[in-house]
């Protein structure tokens, strides 16, 4: 087999094994908490595709993970990891719910606005790191760490002393900014889907269109192959890592404002995080870092959680259930080496056979 | 004047409460890191060990051993927190998986697996509330020692001594005994290390399962000595701190030590500047971000470089160069 063929066959092998083990360990586990695994799964399908609702909530819970999903994969391709991408989009929600509260505008320029608004924070979450690695070396890991803390409690502080208007939350966003769709809430019997949606399917298919189509994208991820022979080649790298941090960035700020406009319509005091950040990681990993991979990742991930709600409800597994083999899979695909070694053994052991 | 002093001796006590499980979580993160394994997964360490503290006290409670419950507590979380890191030491050192990704996938794993068993176990989220509690002491002699006496020796708990004699001990273990410098040659140029004899794998499982350990007990400690119970949410962010204070400490037990301190401060102010005047009309916000800003700062060198073992995050391949 030819190495290109070899990755290619790899690139799809590998993470639909890891979904295998992640799932198998997770009947095993229900076997052992005495839960019978085949009404767990039977459940937590239907909590996915058993009605038009289910169906729409799924959509809607993957819409933001395709976001946070493209900006890992997005900083990924680079030779960057964003971890990141949770702070990015708590702000992109917040500022994006800031924008559809206090401008008034007709609905052409604010919802535009308030979309940009959230893109422009996440941006700017995700440059502060990008600019400190690219100035003073600093691992990108720990600041984005860092900022997600930051983002966190300085959104709740802003939300708590200025915008709060009922319990915990700030008041609802304009109908002009807003992405929630009636006629797609009618479509699944009245779920949360929005628009958002398909500006997601339109965000996976810029990504592809900006890495592999355009020449910035070529140096972007030649970058992210190999920094020396880009900088050798009259790249900037430096250049490139701030720009890639704020593209990164800007996709998880748009997540966060698919859950400001489109499933909430306002923002919330978080007293802790959404994970919908650190689930990008798992998606982006998954889905390989392309398009198709995440779109299809999300999907999965959106499902599981959507149906562990269904699986309690039905065979009483408790949801974290879900949790669990999220880090599983997490884990075999990381550590793909495994996969790869077997893989090789067996080839080796069938030429010694002949 | 007086009432400076009354201040300080509410604050200095809350700031080194606040700072023993940072501390030794952090520890742990260093045995880790200085043999060359990236641990991101300090936080999920400490939600297992916070469960196995409170779950292993209220065992021993109910089979009536009293006060010792929450000491054995702490012992399991330890045993506890070595074996779960193996799913980190064995990713990211035998199957050379991202050693990032591997942590990340360790603190998704430890939520997930707690919580669940919680709930398969109570049956809601939460656990009991535990009843045998490590109780505030004063140290005798020392704690009438005038001025320093209320600050460092009144009202303490008893972890808090342990874990500050706990970072001098690895302090000694890390850069005056034969293992400490195996581990740090590890860490440092694994291939040199291989060259001289040390199994560079064998000296990273250490490393990695001491980090499980000092991270399981410092997840217990929190939640014996704070929290008192266990759920999703009573780990939220004191490993990231930790890792952060291990940073800002620059991958020395006493810097950890005092980065600790500084972040135990950090948190005690922010929970009571309202009663310290000149304080009180400071948004508490800054307080909160205060240990993240500074961690950044360092590491951007504007607190003074901050420079990592030299082998950190790369998987050791023999015969590679």
């Amino acid at each position: 087999m030819t190495n290109a063929i070899k990755s290619k066959f790899f690139g799809l092998v590998i993470p639909l094994i890891a979904i295998g083990f992640g799932f198998l360990a997770g009947a095993v586990i229900m076997l052992v908490s005495g839960n019978n695994p085949i009404d767990g799964y039977v459940a937590l399908f239907q909590g996915v595709f058993g009605d038009a609702y289910y169906f729409g909530e799924t959509l809607q819970r993957m819409t933001p993970l395709i976001f946070s999903g493209l900006a890992v994969a997005f900083a990924f391709r680079t030779g960057l990891l964003n971890i990141g991408v949770e702070g990015q989009l708590i702000v992109g929600w917040f500022t994006s719910v800031f924008v559809g509260i206090t401008v008034e505008a007709p609905m052409a320029i604010h919802l535009p606005l308030s979309l940009l608004a959230g893109a422009l924070a996440g941006a700017l979450w995700g440059f502060v790191p990008g600019l400190l690695k690219a100035r003073f070396q600093v691992h990108e890991v720990i600041v984005t760490i860092m900022m997600n803390y930051i983002a966190m409690h300085v959104v709740n502080h802003f939300i708590r002393n200025f915008m709060l208007e009922s319990g915990q939350r700030t008041a609802f966003i304009h109908n002009s900014s807003s992405l929630s769709s009636d006629y797609l809430a009618a479509l699944t019997n009245f779920s949360r889907l929005h628009w958002g949606f398909l500006i997601a399917i339109g965000a996976c298919v810029l990504m592809w269109f900006l890495l592999w189509k355009t020449k910035k994208g070529f140096e972007l991820r030649s970058v992210g192959y190999n920094q020396h022979a880009s900088s050798y080649a009259g790249m900037n790298v430096n250049l490139n890592i701030i720009l890639s941090m704020s593209v990164s960035g800007a996709f998880a700020g748009i997540g966060g404002a698919m859950l400001g406009l489109g499933t909430y319509n306002y923002a919330n005091i978080l007293p802790s995080f959404t994970n919908y950040g650190f689930d990008g990681i798992a998606v982006a990993l998954l889905g390989a870092s392309s398009s198709v991979g995440i779109f299809l990742s999300a999907f999965l991930f959106g499902g599981l959680k959507e149906g562990a709600n269904n699986m309690q409800g039905q065979a009483g597994v408790a949801p974290e259930l879900v949790e669990i083999i999220i880090a599983l899979i997490i884990f075999f695909v990381a550590s793909s080496y495994l996969i790869r070694w077997i893989y090789s053994r067996l080839q080796s052991s069938k030429k010694e056979g002949k | 004047m007086d009432q400076f002093l009354l201040i300080l001796y509410t604050i200095v006590p809350a700031a080194l409460i606040a700072a023993t499980p940072l501390l030794l979580t952090a520890l742990g993160g260093l045995f880790s890191e200085r043999s060359g394994i990236v641990n991101i997964g300090l936080e999920g360490l400490m939600v297992m060990g916070a469960f196995a503290g409170i779950v292993g006290t209220l065992y021993f409670e109910s089979v009536g051993l009293g006060a010792a419950s929450p000491w054995l507590g702490i012992i399991v979380a330890i045993v506890l927190g070595a074996i779960f890191s193996l799913f980190h030491a064995v990713a990211s050192i035998t199957l050379k998986a991202d050693q990032i990704v591997s942590g990340v996938a360790l603190n998704f794993l430890a939520v997930g697996l707690t919580v669940f068993i919680v709930r398969e176990v109570f049956e809601r989220g939460q656990t009991d509330t535990i009843s045998a509690r490590i109780f505030r002491t004063n140290v005798p002699i020392l704690s009438d020692i005038p001025i320093i006496g209320p600050m460092f020796f009144s009202r303490i708990f008893a972890t808090t001594y342990i874990a500050f004699i706990l970072a001098v001990i690895v302090w000694y273990v890390v850069f005056k005994t034969p293992f400490g410098l195996r581990l740090r040659s590890v860490g440092e140029h694994p291939m040199a290390a291989d060259t001289m004899g040390i199994k560079v794998n064998r000296m990273r499982y250490i490393g990695v399962m001491l980090s499980g350990a000092f991270g399981g007990m410092g997840g217990a400690v929190y939640a014996i000595t704070t929290a008192g119970n266990f759920a999703g949410g009573t780990i939220v962010g004191q490993g990231f701190m930790a890792l952060a204070a291990l940073i800002f400490g620059k991958w020395h037990p006493l810097g950890a030590m005092g980065a600790a301190i500084f972040f135990g401060f950090a948190q005690a102010l922010s929970i009571s500047a309202q009663q310290i005047p000149g304080l009180a009309n400071v948004p508490q916000v800054y307080m909160l971000i205060l240990p993240y800003v500074l961690t950044i700062l360092a590491l951007a060198g504007f607190v003074g470089k901050a420079e990592g073992p030299k082998a950190l995050s790369q998987p050791y391949e023999k015969g590679s160069r």
